[in-house]
């Protein structure tokens, strides 16, 4: 590795060839100020200007630079500091506020906006340039995502998120000058686009021009309707809500979290690790009868609803490979509103049902038209992790300071380990072939972890098993990009497996577009490449939470058992089918 | 995707092939498209992301970013008038403003009969004939907003 000698402020360092001034600086101890806060090249326009510093080469000039895309050179030295270069970054973010929507107070995004961090440690002064603004658009039309253009920068990381997730880019650059804003083709609103709703651009966006659809005021309503309101949770959720209350990445917060739901009123709170074991005995039934007796293979997952809106829109040749499964929380949320009512003598029209997620997806899915019974709907509202957490700081409770309590215990409070790594890539496949195993030879698989499927990044895992003499090909991907591969393989007729899972986001719902902002600036107490490191850290809180397990095979959840004894009969059966199953939309236009 | 004549598909995807060992072919393939047929809609701008593997919103921005991609049908009379710095400070927007009083339509638009579209260019590069306007690919130098009528007879007359 060819080391440099470069100077910053002053002093003498060292540094590795081929980084940024930005880069270097960061290793050397320096935060310039920037708006991207260093996002991996996920922005590599370096048009906002905000990280300007004064750089000179030899005896050149001393010149005003970006240093988020200049590289250092030997005997480089950097001004951070100079009265040109702040003066010159406070210009740049002057000039971007003066074409932004100043409600900074009443902004959902205010606390992690990187322009109102940049706006601070520049020392942007009040309304230092008046003038035009661009047109604005605002799309609340989804119930996931909102797009509100005159808060945008245009610094199209969401564009570059997009594109490097799922391989889509539903969103653009278009029109010209000042006019210029992000947005779908004919900038037409994301509920006729091709866009998956996944959310993944909601975690970039710097500023508050996109964000989930908050939902916090329907689960108000009901409160005040005196409903029963009953909260389940999926088990990413527990992996990230920590960080929104200032713990280290990675943190698991299960107690807590129960205790928060407590204290603001939930009448139960579940688990959707039941659920996810209701999916698992489910879909574990329906890939052993596709392997029997002939059905349609590879069978593919059918957990994310991010996946189902891009095998919809992109894939719909192939939909007869997918699952039937509702997702678990869209299954509990049948089961409470059925066999749940029914038991405690309530009718399921005065029961209210909220699922955090750590999704924006499932806000769409559970408004799918096929997802009620008799004219219940599964699911009423859904809330991602970051909204749960806005609720628990407007209440007033010091989330730290809660004692750690466990799930309601009645009848549907237990749930397996397997259910619990649902939550990260591979997990589905995992938790399925312990039931699969067990199913078809009678026996545990010797080895609980199959850990040869385990990983946290967005590319394609595989693995062969043999089930009694039988091989078993199995396929895991997150994020379209990567699914891609393996349904062009179906198409084509060439895919050797028989069980494939599909998650919408890179790394699984740990990564979900629901999920609390990793933004560098406001993690100090966080590792440089915690961009890097922040989906295993919570990949492996969940794991933990496997291991911790007495049950770790859903089959062996003696209430899902009962469940199926007193109610379900057995798995894919008439009334199962009703509640749990759905259908899928051949039809869907991409741009309708 | 909505529902174009399948002799515009084959056309289409014809044009698209032409370009198919390019590494950048997005600009040739709309430049082809716009000259055939004059626009370039959604519909087409689906097909052509089928055919490249370029994402509709990125076509989408190309097209809306130059001035020479139509997203609409253009008239069968385009008339573009410069409203460069040379031809703006000759008396351009008089000249334009004049097209727009008689055709009654604003620039950017086409007269409903299908007839005349009135665009606003930037810069065509005939700064020493300013202010010119530029007529289905013929300049004509020197305008005034008293040659603007006569010239709007004379297309009418030959496209009568």
């Amino acid at each position: 590795m060819e080391l440099l000698n470069i100077k910053i402020e002053g002093q003498d360092y060292q540094v590795e060839k081929g980084l940024t001034i930005l880069e270097a600086a960061k290793k050397c101890g320096y935060d310039i100020p920037s708006l991207c806060t260093y996002n991996h090249g996920e922005c590599s326009l370096a048009s906002c200007r905000v990280c300007l510093v004064e750089a000179q080469e030899g005896n050149g000039p001393k010149k005003l630079v970006a240093s988020c895309v200049y590289p250092v050179s030997d005997g480089m030295s950097v001004t951070i500091s100079s009265p040109k270069a702040t003066a010159a970054r406070r210009t740049s973010v002057e000039l971007l506020l003066s074409n932004h929507n100043r409600n900074c107070q009443e902004c959902e995004k205010n606390g992690k906006c990187e322009l109102l961090y940049v706006a601070q440690v520049t020392g942007a002064r009040e309304n230092m340039y008046e003038g035009a603004k661009t047109p604005v658009t605002v799309d609340k039309l989804t119930p996931s995502i909102m797009r509100d253009t005159s808060k945008c920068v245009l610094c199209g990381r969401c564009i570059a998120r997009c594109e490097k997730a799922h391989g889509l880019s539903v969103l653009g650059f278009e029109r010209r000058g000042f006019n210029t804003i992000v947005g779908p083709a004919e900038n037409r609103s994301f509920a006729n686009s091709p866009c998956i709703l996944c959310g993944q651009c909601t975690t970039v966006c710097p500023t508050g021009a996109l964000m989930e659809v908050s939902e916090i005021d329907k689960v108000d309503e009901a409160f005040k309707a005196g409903k029963h309101v009953v909260v389940q949770v999926a088990p990413a959720v527990r992996a990230a809500l920590g960080e929104e209350f200032d713990m280290k990445i990675g943190t698991p917060v299960t107690g807590k979290m129960i205790a928060a739901l407590r204290r603001l009123g939930f009448e139960r709170c579940y688990d959707v690790n039941f659920g996810a074991d209701l999916t698992i005995m489910e879909e574990g039934t329906e890939l052993l009868h596709r392997l029997t007796e002939g059905g349609t293979l590879p069978m593919l997952t059918s957990c994310s609803p991010g996946w189902i809106n891009y095998a919809e829109y992109y894939y719909a040749d192939l939909l007869d490979h997918l699952s039937t499964c509702k997702s678990p929380h869209q299954m509990q949320g049948a089961i409470i509103k059925s066999y749940w009512s029914q038991q405690k003598g309530y009718d399921p029209k005065d029961v209210f049902v909220v699922s955090v997620m750590p999704c924006t997806a499932k806000k769409f899915e559970k408004d799918r038209p096929v997802m009620e019974h008799d004219g219940i709907r599964d699911v009423d509202a859904v809330l991602t992790t970051r909204e749960l957490a806005r609720m628990i700081k407007r209440s007033g409770i010091n989330f730290n300071k809660l004692p750690e309590e466990d799930w309601d215990q009645d009848i549907m409070g237990e749930y397996s380990g397997a259910g619990v790594i649902f939550g990260v890539t591979g997990g589905v496949m995992e938790a399925a072939l312990r039931t699969v195993y067990f199913k078809l030879t009678g026996k545990e698989y010797g080895k609980i972890e199959f850990t040869e499927i385990r990983g946290n990044d967005a590319g394609i895992r595989e693995a062969s098993l043999d089930i009694n003499g039988t091989t078993v090909n199995i396929a895991i991907a997150s994020g379209m990009r990567s699914a891609k591969v393996l349904l062009d393989q179906i198409r084509e007729g060439t895919s050797k497996y028989h069980f494939i899972e599909i998650m919408g986001c890179p790394g699984g719902c740990i990564n979900g577009g629901g999920q609390p902002y990793v933004k560098p600036c406001f993690l100090p107490n966080e590792d440089d490449d915690i961009l890097d490191t922040y989906k295993a850290k919570r990949a492996n809180a969940l794991y933990s939470e496997d291991e911790k397990q007495v049950v770790r095979q859903s089959h062996n959840n003696t209430q899902i058992q009962e469940l199926y004894e007193k109610f379900l009969g057995e798995p894919n059966s008439h009334l199962a089918h009703e509640l749990l199953h759905t259908t899928y939309n051949k039809e869907r236009e991409r741009f309708d | 995707m909505a529902h174009l004549q399948a002799a515009a598909v084959k056309q289409i995807e014809e044009i698209c092939d032409r370009y198919k060992d390019e590494t950048t072919p997005l600009m040739m393939i709309l430049s082809d498209i716009q000259k055939e047929y004059g626009y370039i809609p959604l519909e087409v701008q689906e097909l052509v992301s089928e055919k490249t593997g370029i994402s509709v919103a990125e076509i989408y921005g190309v097209v809306t970013f130059y001035s020479f991609f139509s997203l609409k049908p253009k008239g069968k009379v385009v008339i573009g008038c410069c409203l460069g710095t040379a031809c703006y400070v000759k008396g351009a927007q008089q000249v334009i403003d004049k097209f727009s009083e008689i055709l009654k339509i604003k620039p950017g638009e086409t007269s409903d009969d299908g007839m005349f579209t009135l665009d606003a260019l930037r810069c065509i590069g005939a700064c020493g004939i300013a202010p010119a306007v530029q007529i289905n690919g013929t300049v004509y130098p020197k305008m005034s907003v008293d040659k603007v009528a006569p010239l709007i007879e004379q297309y009418k007359e030959a496209t009568a």
